[in-house]
């Protein structure tokens, strides 16, 4: 085995350019994800047996077949079915936002319903209606709790963006891949990839941390 | 000012509150008391709709609050409430748990709110926790920062569920303290507590629930001296 990174050494400022198409897929689905998950988890909690019944049926469909037949589903299939030409941009965060949201949706409803019931009677009782109440009271204090869980989706989605990479996203996996075929060499460009996906992931870990002391002045 | 009118509370098979009636008058300060389980709390809590009732009706100055279409966020602002265990909201800081719903709900101006938050954490003698959080206080501070922060919404009913039983005995007279000074205010109060003494010295009246009934209503003086019914005489007897 001979390892010649001086190989690859040329393609690599191509390579790192995917960190910036890698962390636009993980960044938009994590944010819309996230709103969409709130949006499920108040569904999930509304007590409104229709939506309740979309909620869980859709959670157990997002969360019960492979992620990458959803992505290939939605870049493939739209066209057919809607007449859309989608962009792999627009399938890849759109099925990342639809996976993640499932799974953060049941984050975030037992988030909500860890929150102490006293909270919400001494809002009640001051005369904050609902929706101001779980805006200002109990959905600060319950992502205090589900922060770490939430770092983890992020990640999470981080590592799973490389999916897009099927479709023609030219992430870092892609870029990764065509040095590797151009030059016929995959071991140095792939190990590449690897260490800056861990490297991403590492420096969010750092920040979430640091978030997290923020948010425990309180304690 | 308040005026309870034959309510029914069940939960499940369990019920609670079987038909009572009674009215509470502006200014009056009303001690609620009774054996454990005899529903006073569930009283308490039906009075700003905590509690649904299962049967009967609530007014609050003339508004029955049991109708579906009474606006309760709107009476409730009225009606301020003080729990057990306080309940503060442990993101904001001590300052901000007063001024939240006066800004939030009333609609005041943050100067406005915060002016009138310093002056009542004056009043209970915590000016200087104003910027720390609650979890920074002890159990009596809690309460008495819990019961500012009601009254910071300018109620003009105050009902107390239980204030101190949650407390370390050292820290009951402090809260009771604020309690005596306030009802001097001339505030409507309903209170649901175990201390025999400060019902006796500051109520008007007292309520006497057994088994989710109005067993006796009296003033102090009468009730603890010679109480009429018999259930109230036993309760006396093991709790005096």
């Amino acid at each position: 085995m001979n390892l010649d990174f001086g190989q690859i050494a040329p393609s690599i400022p191509y390579i790192a350019n995917g960190i910036w198409v890698t962390l636009q897929f993980t960044l938009l689905a994590t944010v819309l994800g996230f709103l969409w998950g709130i949006i499920l988890a108040m569904i999930k909690i509304s007590g409104i047996k229709l939506l309740q019944g979309f909620a869980v049926v859709y959670t157990s469909i997002f969360r019960g077949t492979p992620l990458i037949v959803q992505i290939a589903l939605i870049y493939f299939a739209t066209p057919q079915v809607f007449g859309y030409n989608i962009s792999a941009l627009e399938a890849g965060v759109l099925t990342l936002t639809l996976n993640s949201g499932a799974y953060i949706s049941e984050t975030i409803r037992a988030g909500i319903q860890a929150v102490d019931k006293g909270q919400r009677e001494a809002a009640l009782s001051l005369g904050v209606p609902r929706g101001r109440m779980m805006l200002d009271i109990i959905l600060p204090q319950a992502f205090k709790n589900i922060l770490p869980a939430l770092v983890n989706e992020s990640i999470a989605l981080l590592k799973e963006s490389a999916l897009v990479s099927t479709i023609g996203a030219a992430d870092l996996l892609r870029r990764a891949m065509i040095v590797g075929a151009e030059k016929y060499i995959y071991f140095e460009p792939l190990i590449f990839v690897a260490a800056i996906y861990y490297l991403m992931v590492m420096l969010l870990t750092g920040a979430a941390r640091l978030l997290e002391r923020r948010l425990r002045r309180s304690d | 000012m308040i005026k309870v009118d034959d309510i029914h509370k069940s939960f499940g098979q369990l019920h609670v509150l079987k038909g009572i009636s009674t009215e509470i008058g502006k200014g009056d300060v009303v001690a609620i008391i009774g054996p454990s389980g005899s529903g006073k709390s569930t009283l308490l809590r039906c009075m700003n709709l905590l509690e649904r009732p299962t049967k009967g009706k609530i007014y609050i100055k003339g508004q029955d609050i049991t109708d579906r279409k009474t606006d309760i966020s709107r009476i409730r602002q009225q009606v301020g409430m003080v729990f057990q265990h306080f309940h503060l909201f442990p993101h904001m800081t001590v300052l901000d748990n007063l001024t939240y719903a006066p800004i939030r709900v009333k609609g005041l101006s943050k100067q406005a709110a915060r002016a009138k938050g310093m002056e009542l954490l004056k009043r209970v003698g915590l000016s200087e926790k104003a910027d720390s959080y609650p979890s920074r206080l002890s159990g009596g501070q809690k309460q008495r920062v819990a019961i500012a922060r009601s009254l910071a919404m300018e109620p003009e009913i105050m009902l107390f569920d239980e204030p101190t039983s949650a407390l370390d005995p050292e820290m009951v007279k402090e809260v009771l303290d604020v309690m005596k000074s306030l009802a001097h205010t001339g505030i409507t109060m309903a209170i649901v507590t175990h201390e025999m003494g400060f019902a006796r010295e500051v109520a008007d009246r007292i309520l006497f629930l057994d088994e989710g009934r109005l067993m006796d209503e009296a003033p102090p003086a009468e009730f603890f001296s010679k109480p009429k019914s018999e259930r109230a005489q036993q309760f006396l007897e093991k709790v005096l």
